[in-house]
């Protein structure tokens, strides 16, 4: 028995007459996703692309592997057999067997994509169901409620046939690829990885950026920031992720700044570094996980502060979000386990005990100047580490 | 670098890692019948040899195990289990190793009565507490031989007399991962009759640990199998391990126990002559072992003084490092009465005797100038 893999896309069908590209796209992530697991043949008809695996033993994993790619919305393993309505039946019956137990109501639904073939959907579905209805034991009918479809596709070069309940639900989104890149700016916490993983599900390749503050944080909250990185690689393929040395820049705040300043004046040189590392490495917008009001530097006010100092657009998707629809998001992606280790991140370090929740832009510029801001970010940027991080899958 | 992280783990010496290529080509299974066998049985019955001498008990009540948590459940969950129909009280302190505490939870869970035993002001086990918990139906009584945060050496060989006039029936088993080869311990004298010892703390293999079962001693087996070692451990034995474990058995006879307390000396005074506001969790001296410091620097959060010293090659460690993955205060040092600030301040120096005085100088001059740093910019 042959097995093929059934993907469906969504939104890319309406890109008219780009649709090829995004389309080629699409199969080269699916080509590079599973490139450490088998070759694989792929076709595309008809607004779905049909991958065959060389190994039919791996087809389980190459599903599963699927569905984390962006742009496909669905995954189906499904049988492949003659276009011969004798055969779909008998096929049918033999491939969908365990899932048409005793009790279970299923329906049939037929789809003819071939014209020619001597059956409409209608007929198909009437044959097959009346067939399986014969030769299941207690099994019934029923196309309102029904427990099991089974689904028959009539194509150009052979019908196939799925159990609909089997279905992968893909991430759906865009391919990355066709939407450019932008900089993450990737903390240890729960928030950015969210951020990271709805910008890059929108087609947009990832860049991303971390500020260590060693000895202040541990070389494990280094460790964890990679982790991180390597869960956003499972949808991504790999991410570059560039660490900068921060400590020095927090210290001379420290030093020189009035302690409720500190948390704005850290934030501004981070955007400001990040936007730097951004241009070098042809980002065209930085990502973060802010949230309105979520902590005293994510007040209105204080985002008017930090993104003053950069040109390019910040894009902040959980801007709207609670922190309840945030850790629901955190552990669809699977990050929220690793999120919550306990190494501190740099932001929490050196958090003043009341920091300023309604800053004046002019009050924190003055604080700033006493600041060899230049200079910090120079030396900063010199120093900066580029790791590239694989996904943590085999 | 200056490794002051000896109660973690040890470096292996150059003679264990010598003994240890020999035994690589020495790879034959002891179960063998052929000559092969017989020469990876001798490694083993020379390293019981080994190992018994420290003990200064008999070679064959000692079995090779795969550390110290091994040691420790067999010793716990086999004794308790064996004996359950003599009574269902055991008795352990407040301030053992997770590898005691978890197993004595979950005999907990299981339907046994315990009793954890506190600890003084400087972390010495409450004789009298101890006197007042034992009970007739008490089997099992698990004390550790010296403390792995604080390195206070409980008084073991006081319990075998206290619970032979009121728990005759009571097995004494003794936690000695820590002190093994480095603190006086006299087993059969003390009427110890189960005792724990783990090879990487004294410069062998992570890996490698032994129990010490005395004659008559009931327990029943945790790892069953092919019958190895009186069946009592089965599984084909770690001959590469255990030729570790012997040369580095070998090599603490020649412990320098006084050399290293010297070492511990010059560090405590050294930080109290120059740095203020620390507290010294410490017992008092006949109680303290010599290879074990524990300070608080009040003011500062510990975690960030370890890598400031990282940044100098010296490492050390906070509270002890089996729970270094969990963000919980260390339940030591908060049974024998330290504060919360004194906790979250807490760093652990442990030596050996490859430290120099020199390596002291130094890290006392990383010390001065690292509290100093992080005092000034972190707030508490």
């Amino acid at each position: 028995m042959k097995e093929i893999i059934l993907v469906k896309y969504g939104e890319i069908i309406l890109k008219g007459g780009n649709r090829s590209r995004f389309e080629n796209v699409l199969m080269d992530n699916i080509r590079n996703a599973v490139k450490n697991i088998d070759n694989i043949k792929m076709n595309i008809m008809q607004a779905t692309i049909y991958v065959e695996p060389d190994d039919p033993e791996k087809i389980d994993l190459i599903c599963e592997r699927l569905a984390l790619v962006f742009g496909i919305v669905s995954v189906t393993k499904a049988g492949v057999v003659e276009k011969d309505i004798e055969k779909i039946k008998e096929f049918a019956y033999e491939y969908c067997k365990n899932d048409l137990l005793p009790g279970k109501k299923f329906k049939v639904e037929a789809k003819r994509a071939d014209k020619k073939f001597p059956y409409n959907s209608m007929e198909i579905g009437q044959e097959v169901g009346g067939y399986l209805d014969d030769v299941c034991e207690g099994i019934t009918c029923d196309v309102h409620n029904p427990d099991v479809t089974v689904k028959v596709e009539i194509r150009d070069y052979a019908a196939y046939v799925y159990c609909v309940e089997n279905k992968l639900i893909g991430q759906g989104g865009m391919p990355i690829g066709t939407g450019s890149k932008a900089t993450l700016l990737l903390s240890g916490g729960i928030d950015s990885p969210v951020a990271g993983h709805m910008i890059a599900k929108r087609g947009v390749e990832i860049d991303a950026i971390n500020f260590f503050s060693f000895p202040y944080t541990s070389e494990r909250a280094k460790e964890k920031v990679v982790e991180l990185a390597s869960i956003l690689a499972r949808y991504t393929s790999k991410i570059n992720l560039y660490i900068v040395p921060f400590t020095e820049i927090q210290l001379a705040i420290r030093d020189n700044c009035p302690e409720e300043h500190m948390t704005l004046i850290m934030r501004r040189f981070m955007m400001k570094i990040s936007e730097k590392i951004a241009i070098k490495n042809k980002s065209i917008a930085l990502i973060t996980g802010e949230s309105v009001g979520q902590v005293a530097s994510q007040t209105l006010a204080a985002l008017n502060v930090t993104n003053s100092v950069v040109d390019m657009p910040v894009l902040r998707p959980l801007i709207g979000m609670d922190k309840r629809e945030i850790i629901d998001r955190s552990r669809e992606i699977g990050a929220f386990e690793t999120s919550i280790l306990p190494y501190e991140d740099c932001c929490t370090v050196f958090t003043p005990k009341h920091p300023t929740t309604n800053p004046k832009l002019h009050t924190i510029i003055k604080s700033e100047s006493k600041l060899d801001v230049d200079a910090l970010i120079e030396k900063a940027i010199e120093g900066v580490e580029k790791i590239t991080v694989y996904p943590n899958l085999i | 670098m200056i490794y002051l992280d000896n109660a973690s783990t040890t470096k292996p010496s150059s003679g264990v890692i010598d003994a240890i290529s020999d035994a690589l080509n020495n790879f034959g299974n002891p179960s063998s019948m052929h000559r092969l066998g017989i020469d990876a049985e001798n490694i083993i019955k020379k390293a019981k040899e080994n190992a018994s001498k420290i003990l200064s008990v008999s070679p064959n009540n000692i079995y090779f195990t795969s550390g110290g948590t091994e040691s420790n459940n067999t010793a716990i969950f086999g004794a308790c289990h064996a004996n359950i129909k003599k009574g269902k009280h055991i008795i352990t302190s407040k301030i053992e190793h997770p590898s005691v505490l978890t197993p004595f939870k979950m005999l907990e869970e299981e339907g046994f009565e315990v009793s954890y035993i506190g600890t003084d002001e400087n972390g010495i086990l409450d004789l009298e507490e101890f006197e007042n918990e034992l009970r007739e139906d008490t089997i099992f009584v698990s004390i550790m031989l010296v403390n792995n945060e604080t390195g206070a050496i409980m008084p073991v060989d006081k319990l075998k007399p206290i619970m032979k006039k009121k728990s005759p029936k009571a097995l004494l088993h003794i936690d000695a991962v820590q002190g093994f080869g480095k603190v006086l311990l006299k087993p059969k004298q003390w009427g110890v009759d189960l005792l724990s010892a783990s090879g990487h703390k004294i410069h062998a293999i992570k890996g490698t640990g032994l129990l010490y079962i005395n004659d008559n001693v009931l327990i029943k087996p945790f790892i069953c199998g092919g019958g190895q070692q009186k069946n009592m451990r089965s599984g084909t034995e770690n001959v590469v391990g255990i030729s570790a474990f012997s040369k580095a058995c070998e090599e603490i006879c020649n412990y320098n126990a006084e050399y290293v307390r010297n070492l511990r000396e010059k560090l405590k005074n050294g930080i109290l002559e120059n740095i203020d506001r620390v507290k010294i969790n410490e017992a008092v001296s006949e109680y303290q072992a010599g290879h074990i410091l524990n300070v608080s620097f009040l003011g500062l959060r510990s975690e960030i003084l370890l890598h400031s010293l990282e940044m100098h090659q010296i490492y050390v460690s906070t509270g002890s490092a089996c729970s270094t993955n969990k963000p919980m205060p260390s339940h030591v040092l908060s049974a024998i009465g330290c504060s919360a600030e004194e906790i979250d301040s807490a760093i652990r120096f442990s030596f050996s005797e490859d430290i120099t005085d020199e390596d002291i100088d130094k890290t006392i001059e990383a010390l001065i100038k690292e509290v100093a740093t992080i005092r000034k910019y972190v707030r508490k």
